[in-house]
């Protein structure tokens, strides 16, 4: 049962760590329009380079 | 990619993005910020085409489609207008209204939506992460441990519980303040009463604590409450950005200058300039100028009316050949479109507040918690002689399972399926309760001008003209820009027509337009200034020499239209076709749609009188309709639609708006209401059935934890997966 007294902390420990990440994808506007980043995959665009960062990103 | 786009840095916005920052800082006028909508675009194609295509003109910095909302974002910048980019869209083949960024209170709305989404995120961790906890207490932990993995859960959901609790709990606070019971009272009162007896349990090493169920609780309703917040703020925002599609701007003309200024600050007296294809902003009386206006929004008639000087014009016509200088006689709330709004508001006040059927179950089913719970805590009480333990333990019990989990979901997964997919069909829900309403439709009113025509005229007699009259023809018409020439030049060149060599072609605003061919006068325009005998439908005439020629046009049907009477037929219910129009365009148009019932020459009180008269029958009457005539009976039917080319006044009163040209949706929405209302009533029922089977069992004292979590998640996704089956 010693063994609880790390995979406790581990678990929590995990826990938060995909809270944290929900969070900042949250205030990084990434559920705004999910319709359009389904669709944004086919685009062929920025398949060799990523988009320069804008405005609309870094709100 | 091309090279073209390519850029020595790896990261240019990296380099860029400081220098661009101190630029704007420094400069008074930063890029503009531009809002279009645009109700086509639905595809990885449509974003690509729209995006690339922005971003090669000039002055725009970047542009994003939201395709969610379907709504293009653009930074440019200043000089550059929104009518350029609508412009430039409608070139690429998509349709686009302009949208006023200062009305749309984005921001607003997107920050209440994500702190909703945060919180259930949040719940959504702190349940699963107990509920970790929770299937080792199942599955047989006890003694310290037990106690211990009780103790970490409640170290979890505390905070959750406060933080994320915290709608619920304001909104039963304002309710109890103003002396009403809804659903958040007890649904607080269960959160809370099962957190602290739970945390009073662990604290004595009980066997069972409900922090899962706690939690759980606060996801699905915070899920619930999610999808229903979205559907209203989609709805809100389209409300805003229909107020938002006209703006309201007018020429004043100050001392021969003319001058841009809001049409809330005109003032009787007031000269403004109507250029041609411009709305009159104003009720007023024409001082120079002549031209033909098009009243079809106001009264639905097809036919252009000859303005001259002293004509009077009201706010809301169309300009359409020549310049017209207008002394304003009344402006802003004394104008005639004002007072067909008062009449709008009037007749919204009366009618009824609709109760939904979301709302008839919460109130009927609210009380019963508290007191199912009540009392079994005072039989238990009495049964065990006094165990105020074992009597609160199955209060709790039964608390949670009567919670209404399913019953948040219910209505909200269904309305949102189906909302979702009527946007994708082109149709908006504006009104909450109008796919309710919907739902009960069982007679269709129809406006003609702009609903089942496109108000538009097509012509109709092209080939029984000789060749000789049709090239003239296509050369005058192809020199205007009124819209029967327009059509007539189009359908010219269709036929493949070549335009007459012509000379001194010359515009007379308000008659036609006039030149030399082969030294003989030719004129096309109003049959009196031509020469020849009116005929009694839309027409423009041409006269070579002494001959006369009548071109006929006919109003287009929009596309859709003869199915969607089809359709609405097919499904029983009574189609009616009520126009401002003449009897002989009206009877045509009825026969040709096959609609039994119709009514010619109606004013706006006759349209609403008609809605009243079927409504004191017992019908339910779905109005759609885009005029200004129209408005005082959209907001008296039961429900209404106007397409999203109707005048803001239609679209305002209207509960739904057609997105696309197309009318076909219409039937669509009717059937798909029908399905939704059904889906709804399952939802319920099965909710209900959920509970009938599991409080006795909770009244008997047999729940644990594991039963409460299991029949409160099975009966939420049940749900939910019952408003996906809709089709």
């Amino acid at each position: 049962m010693e063994v609880l007294a790390v995979l406790i902390p581990v678990s929590l420990g995990l826990g938060l760590m995909g809270l944290v990440a929900f969070v900042w994808s949250l205030k990084k506007g990434q559920y705004d329009d999910p319709e359009g980043d389904s669709q944004r995959i086919l685009d062929t665009r920025y398949d060799d380079k990523p988009k320069p960062v804008d405005e609309d990103q870094r709100r | 990619m091309s090279d073209v786009f390519a850029r020595p840095s790896a990261c240019p916005a990296c380099d860029a993005a400081p220098a661009a920052e101190a630029l704007a800082a420094r400069a008074p006028q930063r890029d503009a910020r531009l809002l279009v909508s645009v109700p086509g675009a639905h595809c990885a194609a449509c974003i690509s085409t729209i995006e690339r295509d922005l971003a090669r003109m000039e002055g725009v910095t970047s542009a994003r489609l939201n395709l969610t909302l379907k709504r293009l974002s653009v930074a440019a910048r200043a000089g550059i207008e929104a009518t350029d980019i609508v412009a430039r869209l409608e070139r690429l083949g998509y349709e686009a209204h302009e949208l006023d960024a200062g009305t749309l209170s984005l921001t607003e709305t997107e920050k209440q939506g994500r702190a909703l989404l945060m919180r259930v995120g949040i719940s959504g961790f702190a349940m699963m992460n107990i509920m970790l906890l929770s299937v080792a207490v199942w599955s047989g932990a006890d003694g310290p441990t037990r106690d211990m993995f009780h103790l970490i859960s409640a170290l979890i959901a505390i905070p959750t519980v406060a933080f994320t609790g915290q709608p619920f709990f304001r909104n039963a606070w304002r309710a109890a303040r103003a002396g009403r019971m809804d659903m958040d009272a007890p649904i607080s009162f269960a959160i809370l009463l099962t957190l602290f007896i739970s945390i009073y349990e662990t604290l004595l090493s009980g066997e069972h604590a409900y922090f899962e169920a706690v939690v759980m609780l606060i996801f699905f309703l915070l899920v619930g409450r999610y999808l229903d917040f979205r559907a209203r703020a989609v709805a809100r925002s389209a409300a805003q950005e229909l107020a938002a599609l006209e703006v309201p701007r007018a020429t004043q003309l100050v001392d021969g200058a003319e001058r841009a200024v809001n049409v809330a600050d005109l003032r009787a007296g007031d000269s403004v300039l109507v250029r041609p294809g411009g709305r009159v902003p104003v009720d007023g009386v024409v001082t120079e100028g002549q031209s033909e206006i098009d009243r079809s929004l106001l009264t639905g008639e097809t036919l252009p009316v000859f303005a001259g000087a002293g004509a009077l014009v009201s706010a809301g016509e169309v300009n359409l050949t020549g310049p017209l200088q207008v002394r304003v006689t009344a402006a802003g709330k004394d104008s005639s479109l004002h007072r067909m709004a008062d009449l709008v508001a009037h007749a919204e006040s009366a009618r009824m507040r609709y109760t939904t059927i979301a709302q008839r179950a919460a109130s009927a089913y609210a009380p019963t918690i508290p007191i199912l719970s009540l009392g079994a805590f005072f039989v238990w009480l009495w049964l065990s002689g006094g165990d105020l333990r074992l009597a609160m333990n199955i209060a709790v019990a039964s608390l949670i399972i009567t919670c209404p989990c399913a019953l948040g979901l219910a209505v909200p997964a269904v309305v949102t399926a189906a909302s979702g997919k009527l946007f994708r069909k082109g149709l908006l829900i504006k009104d909450g309760t109008a796919l309710e309403r919907l739902a009960e439709v069982d007679t269709v009113i129809f406006d003609k001008t702009g609903t089942l025509t496109m108000g538009t005229p097509a012509p109709t007699n092209l080939d029984a003209q000789p060749p000789q009259a049709q090239r003239v023809a296509l050369g005058l018409a192809e020199s205007s820009g009124h819209p029967l020439a327009l059509a007539l030049a189009k359908g010219l060149r269709d036929l493949g027509v070549e335009p007459a060599a012509l000379e001194t072609v010359h515009e007379v605003p308000g008659y036609g337009v006039e030149a030399i061919w082969n030294g003989a006068r030719v004129r096309l325009g109003r049959a009196e200034w031509v020469g020849a005998t009116p005929e009694g439908v839309t027409a423009a005439y041409l006269s070579i020499g002494g001959q006369t020629h009548g071109f006929t046009f006919a109003d287009q049907l929009r596309p859709g239209a003869a199915e969607v009477v089809r359709g609405l037929q097919a499904q029983r219910k009574a189609v009616w076709l009520i126009s401002g129009d003449v009897e002989q365009v009206v009877r045509d148009l009825a026969a040709r749609l096959g609609i039994a019932n119709w009514q010619a020459g109606a004013l706006p009180q006759d349209k609403a009188a008609k809605v009243a008269e079927l409504h004191e029958t017992g019908a339910r009457v779905l109005m759609v309709g885009d005029g200004l005539n129209d408005t005082v009976a959209l907001s008296a039917a039961h429900v209404s639609i106007s397409p999203a080319s109707a005048l803001d006044a239609a679209r305002a009163a209207s509960d739904m708006v057609l997105l696309g040209r197309d009318l076909a949706p219409v039937a669509d929405a009717v059937r798909l209401s029908k399905t939704a209302m059904k889906r709804i009533r399952e939802n319920l029922w099965q909710s209900a059935i959920y509970n009938v089977i599991f409080v006795p069992i909770a009244l008997m004292g047999f729940a644990t934890p594991l039963w409460a979590a299991a029949v409160m998640s099975i009966s939420s996704i049940s749900v939910t997966l019952n408003a996906l089956r809709l089709k």
